[in-house]
């Protein structure tokens, strides 16, 4: 089956953003950039359902500036067999990508469909859910186990309470935890190779999907400081400031 | 303007996140209806009428309905949400996993994670794990929205005299099924409700070596949470993640006991009143967030804690 997975270029997991003085945004000028930590374990995954025979073709998908390329070429090192890039340049909302998304289904027809489930910058966690609406298919989020069992998809997800385990009809669509897989890195010679794989770009318009948005962002700050306290130097003394000083044991 | 709340619940009990909704809801003004989508759920439903400030409870009791799938739910929620201004869910993974879905339906943008009511259009949010906070104002005609539950202060589960009404949705849309559900079972605190949280991260180095963890929580009434990197080696269940992609708590303590302090737990629990960090590193980023930090190895702290506290 052929699985579709969308990943999205974001500021890197190690890099600590500063807000911008004018409180329009956060500083992502020389900021390292990487896939989404989600997208790089939807990535892994749709690898692993070749390896096993189950899935026939992976198509990674992203939306961004033309930087993204960069992201679906580390993809595609990883096992993807071609790329699309839709074009731009706005920080897009969930509903917009999602709509997106909806239009490169409507043409690849894919039988599975993997998010991440939180883009780390935006941590929105909306994306595949939004998607399923749109397409009307069924959506296992948060998951920690996928199994294609004949012509449905049996995920196992992290739920507050534990673990819970459903069954899709197909199409799906899956987002990831953080424990379903632990991501390969990229081999030098899967790198060259996927300087020739297909990436194909397209456009919000060509695809015919407005993006505009009923929500706007006013200002961005920093969030209240904490201020480093004390080292105590034994226990006794810890117990006695919980005690006395902060009162809270 | 009236508001629509999503119960969290189990089809037996209410969830205490709701109540932190409701405490939004408030916030925005207007009536504040709740909707209970459950199967054999009428005690959620009496249980949600009692609420401070819940003026009509909707009940839609169907087999459908029992495990929040979302294929489900969603509709029904998205059919109710018409006679709404704003539908509010609690971002629980129940509110994660259908709230989007109710969004796209309806059209709308979703806002996630709100921690701030500015006005009745204007909400606060953490992004980039809680590195900045975003104002962010809506236009949408229904404003769907998650609550971050720290963010408010509970509203009282009682004192409220709501009518009751059933309602009902298209039930079961046929494209998925529950299959099973494997709890964590506990007689500790919940992690998000906890007065006092412990934590333990990679230098608790085994599973076992929580039980240290769990005889000093019991004593101090608290419940025990746990870094990534103790529940990706397996020490401990997934539902104990506290931080950016796990539970979000902020109790009145929090003990890190053997946690570097990545930006990523921070973030699920630098709104701690009190933070007290216990590692043997004392360049750990931990310590720059807390406000007693006790240099040394773990195990012989912990247990030293556990006699004096
Ligand atoms: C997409 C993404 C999402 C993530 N989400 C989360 C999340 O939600 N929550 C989360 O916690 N992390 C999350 N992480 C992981 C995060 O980046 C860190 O890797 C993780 O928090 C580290 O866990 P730790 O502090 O237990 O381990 P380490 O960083 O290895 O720290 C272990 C600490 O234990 C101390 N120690 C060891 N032995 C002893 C001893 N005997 N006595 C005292 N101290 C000792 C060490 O000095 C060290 O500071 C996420 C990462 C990514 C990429
Ligand atoms: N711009 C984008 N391009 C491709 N995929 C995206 C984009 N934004 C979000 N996604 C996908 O949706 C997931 C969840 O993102 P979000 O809902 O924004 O938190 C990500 O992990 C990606 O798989």
């Amino acid at each position: 089956m052929k699985v579709l997975v969308a990943v999205k270029r974001v500021v890197d997991y190690n890099v600590k953003v500063r807000v911008k003085a004018d409180n329009s945004g956060v500083d992502l000028a020389n900021v390292k950039m990487s896939m989404n930590p989600f997208c790089e374990i939807a990535v892994e995954e749709a690898v692993r359902l070749k390896e096993k025979g189950v899935a026939s073709e992976i198509v990674v998908v992203s939306i961004g500036p033309t930087a993204a390329q960069e992201q679906l070429r580390t993809a595609l090192a990883l096992g993807a067999d071609r790329a699309i890039l839709v074009e731009s340049n706005e920080e897009l909302n969930s509903l917009a990508v999602a709509k997106l998304l909806k239009a490169v289904v409507d043409k690849e027809q894919p039988q599975l469909i993997i998010l991440g489930k939180q883009a780390i910058d935006s941590d929105n966690n909306q994306t595949g859910q939004m998607l399923g609406a749109l397409t009307g298919y069924p959506q296992g989020t948060f998951a920690s186990k996928v199994e294609v069992a004949g012509d449905k998809l049996n995920v196992t997800r992290e739920i507050d309470g534990g673990l819970q385990t459903v069954a899709l009809n197909l199409p799906a669509i899956v987002t990831t935890d953080l424990r379903l897989n632990e991501p390969r890195y990229a081999s030098l010679p899967n790198i060259m190779k996927a300087k020739k794989k297909p990436l194909e770009t397209a456009t919000p318009d060509a695809l015919g999907v407005s993006t505009t948005s009923t929500v706007k962002t006013l200002k961005v700050e920093a969030p209240a400081a904490r201020s480093a306290g004390v080292k105590v130097k034994s226990v006794a003394e810890l117990v006695e400031k919980l005690k006395n000083e902060a009162k809270v044991i | 303007m009236a508001t629509l709340v999503i119960a969290e619940h189990n089809n037996a009990v209410l969830g205490a996140a709701t109540l932190n909704t409701v405490a939004a809801a408030k916030a925005i003004g207007g009536d504040i209806h709740v909707l209970v989508a459950g199967a054999g759920c009428a005690a959620v439903g009496e249980a949600a009428a009692q609420i401070e400030g819940v003026s009509k409870v909707l009940v839609a009791d169907d087999a459908a309905y029992a495990n929040q799938l979302p294929e489900n739910v969603a509709p029904l929620i998205a059919d109710q949400a018409k006679n709404y201004s704003h539908v509010l869910a609690s971002a629980t993974t129940n509110g994660k996993n259908f709230m989007p879905r109710v969004a796209a339906l309806l059209d709308v943008d979703q806002i996630s994670e709100i921690v701030s009511v500015e006005s009745a259009d204007t909400f606060k949010r953490p992004i980039y794990a809680g590195n900045a906070i975003a104002t962010v104002q809506s236009s949408a005609p229904i404003k769907v929205i998650t609550v971050r539950s720290t963010g408010f202060d509970a509203v009282n589960a009682t004192g409220g005299s709501a009518t009751v009404e059933p309602v009902s949705g298209a039930g079961n849309a046929g494209k998925s099924a529950f299959v099973s559900e494997e709890l964590a079972k506990s007689d500790r605190p919940e992690l998000t409700a906890a007065k006092i949280v412990v934590s333990g991260g990679r230098g608790m180095q085994n599973g076992d070596n929580f039980k240290y963890l769990y005889s000093l929580a019991d004593k101090l009434g608290a419940a025990v949470g746990a870094s990534r990197a103790a529940v990706d080696a397996g020490f401990v269940p997934n539902d104990m993640q506290v931080g950016q992609t796990g539970k979000i708590v902020a109790p009145q303590l929090y003990i890190a006991v053997g946690i570097s302090g990545a930006i990523q737990h921070l973030a699920g629990m630098k709104d701690s009143k009190v933070i007290v960090a216990i590692n043997k590193d004392e360049e750990a980023p931990i310590f720059q967030v807390a406000d007693y930090g006790l240099v040394g190895d773990l195990f012989e702290i912990v247990p030293e804690l556990e006699r004096l506290v």
